[in-house]
């Protein structure tokens, strides 16, 4: 399984899209409940959901468009449009409020310059928002893409961000 | 000889550097030309501590913590690998005051041993309990499970054995019915962890999957269920890992799958990841979300029991319940009740969170107080002021005050104070706490989460939240609006309380409520009528 932050729906031509599209799609059909693994995959593989994938996924596991939207958007996890290269988490839940996580979110929206769900304009960091990443005796936490960095400070939060952008600069 | 050092792989661990401390003594090791043996063991669950290093030694295994990169070298200069003094020296990690005055029986392993390791797991007393179940009748199992007096630890505190004992009798009336019906059963594992301030889910996950795995098979062995899924919240990656690798070798080792030890017993285990919604924690919107749907509660009955996953009869526990089941089923029934207080038998495993000095895992025998884990395992405030508040229960659990902290731990104790022990889950709250701001957040929390489907839930946590802006826009201001708008709130939560159709809308006027009644200075400091309405509430 690859990762969340392999993000590479942008660089595929619409015909690899709906290739790597219908394998998942055949891969995970015949599972019970299949739809939420096949949304996982999909995400995982290509960054999101993108709408137009829709009517393909409603028509392989028999659903009507709109329940398959509904399903799409009743989940915080998932996403319809194309989000950076890194998905920044700051828990807002009460063990990291009562840690600072308020100073630590307004530092995070002041310094990217964005709000919750929005990207920053270099496409490199998503902000959003968790409840709760079971770090809770070391908040306020932060989720990088798939790692949780704990005991967050302000600076730290800088460190992080900006050794994501010196690796994607390096690279 | 190959020394022993034993660096956590557990996520809290990883967020403090453990990664980091890992490879940096591997390095540093090698540049010496010192053989090492690293095990990436799971957290003790000291996390001011990590990443705590430990090295086996003669007399046992030696604590060094916190480590960070920077200390590695004076490490080695130290010869820690020998045991040998450092600032960091912990002493043997046995001894240590805060693990050993606990109980530790669902945590028995957690921190001890490799937890992708069957070996060490089968080493330490693994799969004992799955050997008993094997040689005993399906109901027998059940019957042992009843009588540990085991309750379902995700926060209803149901009886366990009540509710495996309802589906192994729904698999009986079945044959007896129209001969249509399919003996298909399921065991579903509630792991939507998503309290804030617990974390006891996600470590039995990372640092003891084994244990999970053996509970569920042995609730699979005792309801005749042949399937079981884990619904793992998605905010652990690294749960997911764990566990998707301790499944694959206990398949391989043939603990899962369909022959179970050569018993001829079926079953097969699976990690369904959820999406990030917290009211699949619910147990019926969990149960929609795994069958592919939008997590919507649903009405009971038909309880899950009866009717379940795919309309089938399932048992539902939460991460907790299953993996305390082994160590029952391994040293009986009255090994486990012995321990507690009242109606609450056993053990708990309490995370302590938020604003204190030395958070972590305690699990201990129902009966301690707040206090005692507070100041005496939790060392008072990480700020250093005082404690003002505590949420026990997670989001939708009571806000306590000081003179309510000698409240022993036990459900019913904690029902006679109108609050809830819910998941074990302790979040600590210095004096600096804006209480009103806390009961908005429970209500903007509530609105987030709500599923949509009751109106309580989904109208009244909106509109609570806008009351509660205009009583915190008022506060500095004596005006007869917050009187109103207090009353407003406390008609709100009435309705959502009685009104809604799970414990989202249920129980989010308990963090509400609790915050007005017992630190009513915070929502109308100037208004002494107020004060005196509420202390005849």
């Amino acid at each position: 399984m690859s990762c969340f932050g392999e993000i590479s729906l942008q660089e595929l031509s619409i015909q690899e899209i709906n290739t790597k599209l219908d394998a998942l799609i055949a891969e995970h059909k015949q599972m019970p409940g299949a739809l939420l693994p096949l949304l996982h995959a999909i995400q995982d593989n290509m960054g999101y959901i993108a709408e137009s994938f829709y009517t393909p996924i409603s028509k392989a596991l028999n659903l009507s468009v709109a329940e398959v939207h509904g399903v799409v958007t009743f989940y915080h996890h998932f996403r319809t449009h194309k989000p950076g290269r890194h998905i920044l988490q700051i828990c807002r839940a009460e063990s990291c409020q009562s840690m600072g996580s308020e100073a630590l979110e307004a530092h995070a929206k002041k310094c990217l310059n964005i709000d919750y769900h929005q990207t920053t304009p270099d496409q490199t960091i998503t902000l959003e928002p968790v409840y709760c990443l079971g770090n809770c005796a070391l908040s306020p936490a932060v989720m990088m893409d798939e790692e949780v960095y704990g005991r967050m400070t302000p600076a730290d939060l800088d460190t992080l961000v900006s050794e994501a952008r010196l690796v994607e600069a390096t690279a | 000889m190959t020394t022993k050092v034993y660096i956590p792989r557990d996520s809290s661990a990883l967020s403090v550097g453990a990664e980091k401390v890992a490879l940096g003594i591997a390095l540093e090791a090698k540049k010496r030309g010192l053989e090492i043996d690293i095990v990436r063991n799971g957290s003790r669950g000291l996390y001011w501590l990590e990443t705590m290093v430990e090295v086996a030694t003669d007399k046992g295994r030696t604590a060094y913590g916190p480590v960070k990169v920077k200390d590695v070298a004076s490490l080695f200069d130290a010869d820690f690998l020998h045991g040998h003094a450092h600032a960091l020296s912990l002493g043997l990690t046995e001894e240590l005051d805060w693990l050993k005055k606990q109980q530790r029986l669902t945590f028995a392993r957690v921190g001890i041993t490799d937890p992708i390791s069957l070996d060490d797991y089968i080493a330490h007393d693994g799969y004992k309990g799955l050997k008993n179940a094997l040689t005993m009748s399906g109901a027998d199992i059940v019957q042992v499970v009843a009588d540990s007096g085991l309750r379902g630890r995700g926060g209803a505190a149901f009886p366990t054995g009540i509710k495996w004992k309802t589906v192994l009798e729904a698999g009986a009336k079945s044959n007896i019915g129209l001969g249509c019906e399919s003996d298909i059963k399921y065991i579903v594992c509630n792991a939507d962890e998503g309290d804030s301030g617990t974390f006891s889910d996600r470590m039995i996950m990372e640092d003891d999957p084994f244990v999970l795995i053996e509970g569920m098979t042995i609730a699979g062995i005792a309801v005749g269920a042949t399937q079981g899924y884990i619904y793992l919240r998605s905010e652990y990656p690294h749960a997911l890992v764990t566990l998707n690798s301790a499944i694959e070798a206990a398949n391989q080792a043939g603990y899962l799958g369909n022959d179970i030890f050569g018993s001829g017993k079926v079953f097969h285990l699976e990690v369904r990841r959820a999406a990030g919604a917290y009211v699949c924690g619910e147990e019926t919107s969990m149960l929609e979300s795994l069958e592919g749907k939008r997590g919507l509660v649903r009405f009971k009955p038909p309880l899950p029991a009866i009717e379940g996953l795919f309309g089938k009869p399932t048992v539902v526990n939460n991460v907790i319940s299953l993996a305390t089941v082994p160590v029952i089923l391994d040293k009986g029934a009255k090994y486990y009740a012995d321990y507690g207080m009242g109606r609450s038998r056993g053990t708990l495993p309490i995370q302590l969170a938020g604003n204190i000095k030395r958070g972590g895992l305690v699990e201990l025998a129902f009966g301690v107080t707040l206090r005692e884990l507070l100041y005496d395992f939790g060392g008072g405030s990480a700020s250093g002021k005082p404690i003002r508040a505590v949420q026990v229960g997670g989001p939708l659990g009571a806000f306590l005050p000081e003179s309510q902290f000698d409240t022993p731990l036990d459900y019913e104790e904690f029902s006679k104070i109108w609050a809830v022990l819910g998941h074990g889950g302790i979040v600590a709250f210095d004096d600096t706490v804006d209480m009103a701001k806390m009961a908005r957040y429970a209500f903007e929390f509530c609105a987030i989460e709500s599923c949509g489907k009751c109106t309580p839930c989904r109208i009244g946590s909106v509109r609570g939240a806008e009351v509660m802006d205009k009583i915190i826009a008022n506060k500095d201001k004596k005006t007869p609006d917050t009187a109103k708008n207090i009353k407003l709130v406390r008609d709100l939560s009435d309705t959502m309380l009685n009104g809604s159709l799970c414990a989202l809308g249920g129980m989010t006027p308990y963090p509400v409520l609790s915050a007005m009644n017992h630190f009513a200075e915070d929502f109308s400091p100037r208004d002494f009528e107020l004060k005196q309405s509420k202390a005849v509430a």
